[in-house]
């Protein structure tokens, strides 16, 4: 029964997207008022069967009917109900279900934000989202069909795979990615909408760099979320290890966190019309990529992928995508042409420019060092693999080159700047940064990574200070509100400048968190007898008793270990070894005690199975772990502001002036400032440096 | 303006050259080659040094763990060819003899593979518990194994 409501719904969300498809795009080219209301309607239909299709499936998931397909492969009698809700994306067909709602919900989202818009994009852009959508729903249909059925129907399953259903995060780390990855749909629609549009003026680029904040939000917190789980299960001390599949959802953000970047200069100098494009496409390509190289089967090797279809399927979809983009660009470049020009070498759009070459350069080594073992087994026939050293030896120079300019941009001037500016503006920040490399040289530190990360972080966040105290002291001038509120109106009212500064403080408690635990990171593994301790760094760790555990769906056999950090008793910590039935190893969950110096990790390595009279235990002193995940959660709240609903923002009148003739948004612009003149605060400070 | 497309277009050529020496450079100093031990062995001093992941199974009757000192001795064989490993670190939970394994680590002059990483080789394949099965019992077979080695 669920399994037929589940295969229909899915099919009428194919129907759905074919219709959306066909009205959007010829209503949009031949402007019948008529067909585009019908792909709106269409696109609300599809969301509508996609829901229905995910409650089928909770609802199989959960009352254990095993007569679906899907539910015999992931789902159990023992497993707890948590797991088995969110056991929806723990396998191929679930997960592309998922991804399949999720796309539906943004194309609704998209149709009713815009339904009372009249710039002739909105029916492309649903076009575009009903023709990803027929891809993903066709799978569902055919090869990845999550409600087929199983005859006989078996009494029990075997659970979802033991890793997944170890730790609470399995439920938020992969909904945020997925909200991430599909969420870029969203741009690249609007992209394409507007080069099949012919409209490539500044309405679609600030909705697709609206949709792409969103998007790059969910996609950081699922990278960052990954980590975390990675760190909370896995059991090797470790957060990131440049395993393909964190590569895979790495190199979206990457081309993501680009275009965020070089859209301004689009947006205020009207130049990288084309890049920007490239940018998009690019980013929405890179997480299909991804998904194809994660679920075909093609790590495992080459030749493996050819056997099943979703391989092929994906390999044809972006090739398909990537040729037809090109297409468009070539078709539309007439009306690409760039009216603005790089004026001085030193000054804003440059700093973009090098931050953008730095993501590219970026991009394609990750990719480069994930796709190489492939290159080499399919030319050479010989299996390698690319190791974390390749990545971090690669990877550390070009991100602290990232993190300088991090300083350097928000401090300079659009078009050009003088000497004399320069040297205003840098002199403060430059003094911090020296003052911190100088500080904790003397304290004893001498690797240089670690001492230029710092140095670096010191300078960016004298700048991100000195930004905010301009702007406090600018609305102070103006509206002579106490700096506290000041501070909130730079946030409420220019959250985008604001928010973006916030995010980029994240960013720097990051950078300095993987220096500190990248660099003093130590362990000890040793066996113990029951009573023994065993010393590590300021800890104290004694091991006391084995212990076992019944559940339903695994049997549990952990160490029970007192813990103390000098003097201070921090109670008794559990590693444990989890035995599923259904996996030839165990998962570990390891002990974490967390503070924001450091984290004590402990992993039960092995044990005595016949008297538990001793156990070997792998201890970690992680310093400075806690300091990625609030760098994360800084780096959140900071694009939610950046996108928190504001009033429109307004300018500086002389500012609008002196863009006119230059950039395409100056009429724009010069409306903007005439309205906000009219209104009841004449000027607020905008996004150029105040007093400009 | 000519001049400036000249600098702008050398100041890519620059960059680009700087990002692929340094990919190659960590490209060829990183590259981890998988091998048999039969086709370490032909290598022989080519690799010697080199970080290496090492793929074959468990000797029976050949493994030592002398949990005081934190030191795994094996036997690792493809069936034609077989390399003593000396491993620092417990050995991982499931480790039994005659298991597939991979080993990470280097191979040196005296003919010794020493690793710094034990790895079960275990398929992505799980199987349903049987009829009536426990969590308990499975975990039960799975450690006499291990422990009637």
């Amino acid at each position: 029964m669920l399994s037929t409501l589940g295969y229909a719904s899915v099919i009428a969300a194919l129907l759905g997207a074919v219709i959306t498809t066909l009205t959007g795009l010829i209503g949009g080219f031949k402007n019948r008022p008529v067909l585009i209301d019908a792909s709106r309607r269409a696109t609300y239909f599809t969301f509508v069967a996609m829901t229905t299709a995910i409650v089928a499936m909770e609802a199989a998931l959960l009352t254990h009917d095993f007569s679906v397909e899907y539910v015999s492969r992931v789902g159990s009698r023992e497993t707890p109900s948590y797991y088995t809700a969110i056991s929806l994306w723990s396998s191929l067909d679930g997960s592309i279900l998922f991804w399949g709602w999720i796309l539906s919900g943004y194309a609704a989202l998209v149709a009713f934000v815009r339904r009372r818009e009249t710039d002739g994009l909105t029916p492309f852009v649903l076009g575009t989202l009903g023709f990803v959508g027929i891809f993903f729903f066709g799978l569902l249909a055919g090869p990845a069909n999550p409600f087929g059925l199983i005859v006989p129907t078996p009494e029990n399953g075997p659970g979802p795979n033991p890793l997944l259903q170890n730790h609470p995060l399995m439920g938020l780390h992969p909904p945020l990615l997925y909200l991430g990855f599909v969420g870029l749909s969203v741009p690249f629609a609007f992209a394409i909408g507007a080069l099949l549009s012919g409209n490539l003026e500044a309405t679609w680029l600030r909705d697709a760099r609206r949709w792409m904040i969103a998007a790059w939000a969910f996609l950081s917190l699922g990278v960052i979320g990954g980590a975390w789980w990675s760190y909370e299960v896995l059991g090797w001390g470790g957060y990131w290890a440049w395993d393909p599949v964190e590569n895979a959802s790495f190199l979206p953000w990457l081309t993501a966190t680009a275009f965020l970047h070089s859209v301004m200069v689009q947006e205020r100098r009207g130049m990288l019309k084309t890049w920007n494009l490239t940018l998009i496409i690019g980013t929405f390509i890179l997480t299909l990529f991804g998904t194809f190289l994660t679920r075909s089967g093609i790590l495992d090797s080459v030749h493996a992928f050819t056997e099943g279809v979703i391989g092929p399927l994906f390999l044809g979809f972006i090739a398909l995508l990537t040729l037809g983009s090109f297409v468009l660009i070539a078709w539309r470049s007439d009306r690409l042409h760039a009216p603005g020009t790089l004026d001085g070498a030193v000054s804003r759009e440059s700093a973009f420019i090098l931050n953008n070459l730095i993501f590219v350069a970026l991009t394609f080594t990750v990719l480069l060092g994930t796709v190489f073992p492939l290159i080499v087994e399919w030319a050479r026939n010989e299996r390698i693999s690319v190791g974390p050293p390749y990545f971090d030896m690669v990877f550390t120079p070009l991100a602290l080159l990232l993190l300088f300019l991090m300083g350097v941009g928000p401090a300079l001037p659009w078009r050009r700047t003088t000497a004399e500016k320069l040297k205003r503006s840098f002199w403060l920040p430059t003094g911090v940064g020296v003052a911190v490399v100088a500080v904790i040289f003397l304290l004893g530190v001498r690797r240089v990574y670690p001492l230029v990360t710092f140095g670096f972080a010191g300078f960016v966040f004298a700048t991100i200070v000195e930004e905010f105290r301009k702007g406090v002291s600018a609305r102070r001038r103006i509206s002579g509100r106490p700096p506290a509120l000041a501070f909130l109106d730079l946030l409420t009212r220019n959250g985008r400048r604001y928010g973006g500064y916030v995010v980029h403080t994240g960013i720097v408690v990051i950078a300095v968190g993987l220096a500190i635990s990248g660099s003093w990171k130590f362990e000890r593994e040793v066996t113990l007898r029951q009573g023994e301790q065993l010393e590590i760094g300021a800890y104290r760790v004694q091991f006391d008793e084995i212990f076992t555990r019944d559940e339903a769906q695994r049997f549990v056999v952990g160490g029970n270990f007192q813990a103390w950090r000098g003097d201070r008793f921090l109670g008794v910590q559990q590693p444990r070894l989890n035995y599923y039935p259904t996996s030839q190893q165990p998962i570990a969950t390891p002990a974490v005690e967390t503070s924001l110096s450091k984290d004590l990790y402990l992993t039960l390595m092995a044990f005595d199975s016949e008297k538990g009279e001793h156990a070997t235990v792998r201890a970690i002193v992680n310093p400075a772990v806690a300091w990625l995940w609030i760098g994360g959660l800084i780096v959140g709240i900071g694009a939610l502001i950046a996108i928190w609903p504001h009033g429109r923002p307004a300018y500086l009148p002389e500012l609008a002036a002196d863009l006119a003739g230059s950039a395409p948004m100056a009429d724009s612009l010069a409306t903007a400032a005439s309205e906000a003149q009219r209104g009841e605060e004449a000027v607020t400070v905008g996004w150029e440096e105040p007093g400009s | 303006m000519n001049r400036r497309r000249v600098w702008i277009g050398l100041g890519l050529v620059a960059i680009a050259g700087a990002v692929i020496l340094l990919v190659a450079g960590g490209l060829r100093e990183n590259v981890v080659y998988f091998l048999t031990p039969t086709e370490l062995e032909a290598k022989g001093a080519e690799v010697y040094g080199a970080p290496l992941r090492l793929g074959g199974q468990v000797k029976p009757e050949s493994v030592d763990w002398n949990p005081d000192v934190g030191r795994l001795l094996f036997v690792i064989t493809d069936g034609e060819t077989e390399l003593p490993v000396e491993s620092s670190g417990a050995p991982p939970a499931m480790f039994s003899e005659g298991m597939g394994v991979v080993v990470e680590g280097s191979y040196r002059e005296d003919g010794v593979f020493r690793s710094h990483n034990v790895m079960v080789k275990h398929s992505n394949e799980y199987r349903p518990p049987e009829e009536g099965e426990h969590p308990r019992e499975v975990y039960r077979s799975l450690i006499d194994e291990e422990a009637g080695g």
